[in-house]
């Protein structure tokens, strides 16, 4: 631990190989980590490696076995779940939603962060508890809201809020600008204020303030809220499940369920179709891991 | 490239300076063009609507409509409300309650005793300055990018008792998924799993937050690390133990996506969340019921989520 402070230097960087000795206490402590990380990864790589092997190779020899290596799961499960189509819709649900919690929540946090009015720790607190409570205690209201509130047919052919993008959309936002706006007042909040005095004496009018001083100048965290807010929407499970109805609109991850019914008792099947459905948070996570973890430890709150 | 630099960067900098004096909000308003003020309306305005009108309210209409005998079909002016008659229905005759508050009890303890602690662990291991610490980071979080039905569905490949790998090799014959004696120590297993990452991420920007003469002073002393860890460092982190508890208990009142692929959360996988849906888009139609199971989520996550807004605006204020 006395190390701590020089050794900084070269995190990340070149290691220093003769500085430190490798101890039995260490070496106790990496064959512990290594244990621990490989259990961490052994059920995500078993998915990849039956999904990878035919059916009929496994249920001759049993799982615990090699060979049998194919793609045609893959194949088959991309026709018979119709992952294209799925691919698609989350697409249309996620990157609208995510492109509006994000400008909602930044205008809110802009004007918490850019005035110190009372009223301000009020707003933080509806929005930041929005966030936290628990989707199912709002499910029953908002099922009857969604199956009267009409929309025009070429919005939604259900012509309903319910079973439609737009419904689908409009509760994320809801639920999502809750957390981005805790995080992005607080970032905000960091600021020097100068930037606004100096903009004022320009005669910067607020909304110039807003998108031309500060949204610049919040990159890092609306990048780190994105790569979150993407994969969580991607993810979200619950309000898809039961504010949906045609099998065709579901995205991709409440598709799953009904995966199950057609790929029933053929685990490998399964298995191409959980690879699948998880690539896109996983290149995400490979690609934009530094943005992940750095959104989740900013607000450190998400439930 | 590292990201824990980047989290250090991001607590280093100076928190703004206290508010304006006193009387600078009537200054400041005066400055505000018209234009400036409704621009300001609208940017509070329009998300405050949306957030209200898709959370608050039907929170708040869940409660009202606890106490009332609405069939969730029938016009509302036929409401009538009939007191805690739900609530009494709810403990009395709807069988799936009890287990359903034991399961979500058992949850909680289960994430709260074995996984939180065991995430804390991790992250004081890999606090350390350890050659490979960033592989063994990412494999341990990398369950948080998934979506807990997907997780669902990579446990079964497990679970699965004809085709699952726990039963190739031990030889056993459980059906992990469908005994309903074992079933809900499967999925929070495949929970735990997931929980574990999140908690270590969590802890591991806590501690990097604690200030080092801390430690150096205590070893000074000559306190041995887990005495320095214990009656030093993890005080420090307080704010950070607090959010870790309202996370694992609103993430145990919420599981709901593990369960409801497995079964829909019934034979043995009762929760409250699923017993809520199941009241409301399932074959029985029970929104009395729903609505008490409802608010009784709701009231326990506030209490939670008031511990929770306390604490971070205390620290944000410091």
């Amino acid at each position: 631990m006395s190390s701590a402070t020089a050794s900084r230097r070269t995190e990340g960087g070149v290691e220093a190989p003769a500085r430190r000795k490798l101890t039995p206490a260490r070496l106790l402590l990496h064959g512990f980590l290594i244990a621990v990380a490989l259990t961490w990864l052994f059920p995500i790589a078993w998915a990849v490696l039956t999904s990878l092997r035919s059916y009929e190779y496994t249920a001759a020899n049993g799982y615990v076995s090699f060979g049998g290596w194919t793609i045609d799961n893959y194949v088959t499960a991309w026709q018979t779940a119709e992952f294209g189509k799925h691919f698609l819709n989350s697409v249309y649900i996620t990157v609208p939603a995510v492109l509006l919690t994000l400008f909602l929540a930044s205008c809110v946090a802009f004007v918490i962060a850019r005035f110190s009015w009372k009223l301000n720790l009020v707003l933080l607190g509806v929005f930041t508890a929005a966030n936290l409570l628990p989707q199912q205690a709002l499910l029953i209201p908002l099922f009857r809201l969604f199956t009267e509130v009409p929309l025009p047919e070429f919005m939604s052919d259900s012509e309903l809020l319910y079973d439609s993008y737009w419904g689908l959309i409009l509760i994320n936002v809801a639920f999502q600008c809750g957390f981005c706006v805790f995080v992005l007042s607080n970032y905000m909040k960091a600021l020097p204020r100068d930037l606004y005095e100096a903009a004022m004496v320009d005669g910067a009018s607020i909304w110039r303030q807003y998108w031309q001083v500060t949204m610049p100048l919040c990159r890092p965290a609306l990048a780190a809220l994105a790569t979150l807010e993407v994969t969580w929407i991607y993810n979200e499970f619950f309000w898809a499940t039961v504010l949906m109805r045609t099998g065709d609109k579901f995205p991709v991850t409440s598709s799953l369920n009904n995966l199950r019914g057609e790929f029933f008792t053929d685990n490998n099947l399964v298995s191409a179709g959980s690879v699948l459905v998880a690539i896109p948070t996983l290149v995400i996570f490979f690609m934009l891991q530094r943005h992940f973890v750095r959104g989740l430890t900013l607000g450190a709150s998400k439930g | 490239m590292s990201d824990l630099p980047l989290i250090q960067a991001d607590r280093a900098v100076p928190p703004p300076a206290a508010t304006t004096p006193s009387g600078g909000r009537r200054r400041r308003l005066r400055l505000l063009s018209r234009t400036d003020r409704v621009v300001i309306t609208l940017m509070v305005l329009v998300p405050l609507l949306l957030v209200t009108g898709f959370v608050w309210l039907p929170a708040a209409a869940t409660v009202l409509l606890s106490g009332t005998n609405w069939d969730g079909i029938g016009p509302l002016n036929e409401i009538e409300f009939v007191g805690a008659r739900n609530y009494s229905d709810v403990v009395n005759i709807y069988p799936p309650f009890v287990p359903a508050i034991q399961h979500n009890l058992l949850w909680l303890a289960v994430l709260f005793l074995v996984a939180s602690p065991f995430g804390m662990f991790l992250a004081v291991l890999l606090d350390k300055e350890l050659r490979g610490s960033r592989f063994y980071q990412t494999a341990l979080y990398l369950p948080v990018v998934l979506s807990l039905a997907l997780i669902g569905f990579v446990w079964q490949l497990l679970y699965s008792r004809d085709q699952g790998l726990i039963n190739a090799v031990f030889g056993s014959n459980v059906d992990w998924y469908g005994d309903s004696n074992v079933n809900i120590w499967a999925v929070m297993v495949a929970s735990g799993w997931r929980h574990v990452g999140y908690i270590m991420l969590l802890y591991l920007a806590g501690l990097k937050g604690v200030d080092p003469s801390l430690r150096e002073a205590a070893a000074v002393d000559g306190a041995s690390e887990s005495k320095t860890f214990f009656r030093v460092v993890f005080p420090v982190m307080r704010p950070i133990n607090i959010i870790v508890l309202v996370v694992t208990v609103i993430e145990s009142l919420r599981a709901f996506d593990l369960v409801w692929v497995v079964n829909k959360g019934r034979n043995g996988l009762e929760l409250i969340s699923a017993l809520v849906t199941q009241n409301v888009v399932g074959e029985a139609s029970r929104i009395g019921f729903g609505s008490a199971l409802a608010t009784i989520m709701l009231v326990v996550s506030l209490v939670f989520i008031a511990i929770y807004l306390a604490t971070v605006m205390r620290e944000n204020r410091q």
